[in-house]
């Protein structure tokens, strides 16, 4: 028996808990759970990011605006958002505006795109406002000897100038907007993550399979927009003097 | 409007208790992702090509990933991993999860500090025949990590926020005890409110004194470079 039990290869004679860690066929078990809620990752992440761009030229227009009251009321916003982490305003919106207020925010998933969409909007609106200001004033002058209206001025000459300043930036926080979505497990949606954790709560053993596959996910989202960083870099850089 | 001023000063002695070991989880987290920002930096300058290859690419696999499932891997997972696990408590378990996911950010930051040294000191330093050591330890860091200094702050205010994911495994700072006393009293909104204003408290004025420090900086290191910028002009 002694023999016998030193011909089996190594990882039979390990205790059963250590067994999914080795097994590749947990992997083939594990994805299509994980698929589930694969939807609801990128559609958060997709609406948080167009309300958050919303959000950031809204903002960012507004932090340059000559009305004093709006400057101001925007800047508390964006200082606020700033200022506290994203997920104590996530909880703040899921707790404590329907307490505050008497009244559900819909459903989860938009409390969910409302919270990153206004804190990444305050982040970006910074980016908005440095491009916007980054345009030579000689544009604007010129604009304005083409009697231009502030407005044709704004979408004409400055405005596509500066978006193009601001994309590798915007790139960068569409990544870590898709970090983020990772937190909407935490206010009940079925995001990969939760699937994930569904998976480690019923088999402990096969948690770092679990967890491996979920970061893999993620990493696998994030590839295509750390491309596309790398693009809008080189956009960017494009015909611009030094 | 249903607040209520009672539960506010109620709830903030309990959620302020938790602010030490915010403070001290982030403070434990940014040195981790101090010193382990070098090792990135090291790593990845060796010339062996797949070696720096590969370690690009885990710095860039650790960045992109949320650090939420990176804190849940090394506190569910590793100690269920063969040979290498262990049982790690929360506060560790967040010290290495939020170190690791911030030194990759850090090592970037060094990298650039690094490459803004100016070529001929390199030289210099291999003229004067300095060892490896001493031309890292007096020649190169020295004028690399100043000019970093900033970012480096504005990188410890983001930790800073970041911190309060810990309270997901566990680890009972301001967040934890705001939830704690929110379910035992069903009253969620007073102690999450302290919470947003203890971060705003913290944050709001160490940004201001970064962003005071940057122009400092800038000021400091644009002299630099403008004066030797006329001196090569007068060279040329």
């Amino acid at each position: 028996m002694f023999l016998q039990s030193l011909r089996k290869p190594d990882w039979v004679s390990f205790p059963s808990k250590y067994k999914g860690v080795i097994k590749i066929n947990v992997i083939a078990e594990v994805f299509p759970d994980l698929m589930r809620g694969l939807g609801v990752t990128v559609s958060v992440l997709i609406a948080s990011a167009f309300f958050g761009y919303l959000m950031a030229f809204i903002a960012g227009l507004c932090r340059l605006s000559n009305n004093i009251v709006l400057r101001k009321f925007t800047g508390f916003y964006i200082e606020v958002f700033r200022g506290t982490s994203l997920i104590v305003q996530l909880f703040w919106l899921y707790y404590a505006v329907p307490m505050l207020f008497g009244i559900e925010l819909g459903s989860n998933w938009w409390i969910g795109v409302i919270a990153i969409a206004l804190n990444y909007g305050a982040y970006m609106s910074e980016i908005v406002r440095g491009s916007i200001l980054a345009v030579a004033k000689g544009q604007t002058e010129a604009a304005t000897a083409l009697n231009m209206s502030s407005f044709q001025r704004m979408r004409l000459i400055i405005l596509p100038q500066a978006v193009r300043m601001m994309l590798p930036e915007f790139g960068n926080y569409l990544i870590q907007m898709l970090k983020a979505t990772s937190l909407v497990y935490l206010i009940g949606l079925n995001d990969i993550f939760y699937y994930g954790n569904i998976l480690r709560s019923n088999d402990l053993s096969m948690a770092p399979t679990v967890y491996l596959l979920v970061l893999l996910f993620y990493f696998i989202l994030a590839l295509p927009l750390i491309f596309l960083v790398r693009k809008a870099e080189s956009i960017s850089k494009k015909g611009v003097a030094s | 409007m249903n607040w209520s001023w009672e539960t506010f000063f109620d709830a903030l002695p309990l959620v302020a208790s938790g602010l030490g070991i915010t403070i001290g989880l982030t403070i434990a987290s940014y040195l981790f992702a101090l010193i382990f920002g070098f090792v990135w930096v090291f790593l990845r300058r060796i010339p062996f090509k797949p070696i720096s290859w590969t370690v690009t690419w885990i710095m860039e696999f650790i960045r992109s990933t949320p650090p939420l499932v990176q804190l849940f891997f090394i506190y569910f997972a590793w100690p269920v991993v063969p040979y290498v696990g262990m049982t790690l408590d929360p506060f560790t378990s967040a010290v290495l999860g939020l170190g690791l996911h911030f030194s990759t950010y850090i090592g970037e930051v060094y990298r650039s500090g690094i490459e803004g040294v100016d070529k001929g000191q390199w030289e210099a330093s291999t003229a004067l025949n300095y060892s490896l050591y001493d031309k890292w330890t007096k020649i190169i860091l020295p004028q690399a990590v100043p000019p970093t200094i900033p970012m480096l702050g504005n990188y410890l205010i983001i930790l800073f926020k970041e911190v309060p994911l810990a309270s997901t495994i566990g680890v009972v700072g301001i967040l934890h005890m705001a939830q704690s006393y929110g379910s035992q009293y069903w009253a969620y909104l007073e102690p999450l409110t302290i919470v947003g204003i203890l971060f705003l408290i913290l944050s709001y004025p160490s940004a201001i004194l970064i962003s005071k420090l940057e122009k400092r900086m800038n000021r400091r290191f644009d002299k630099k470079a403008a004066l030797s910028s006329t001196q090569k002009g007068t060279v040329v």
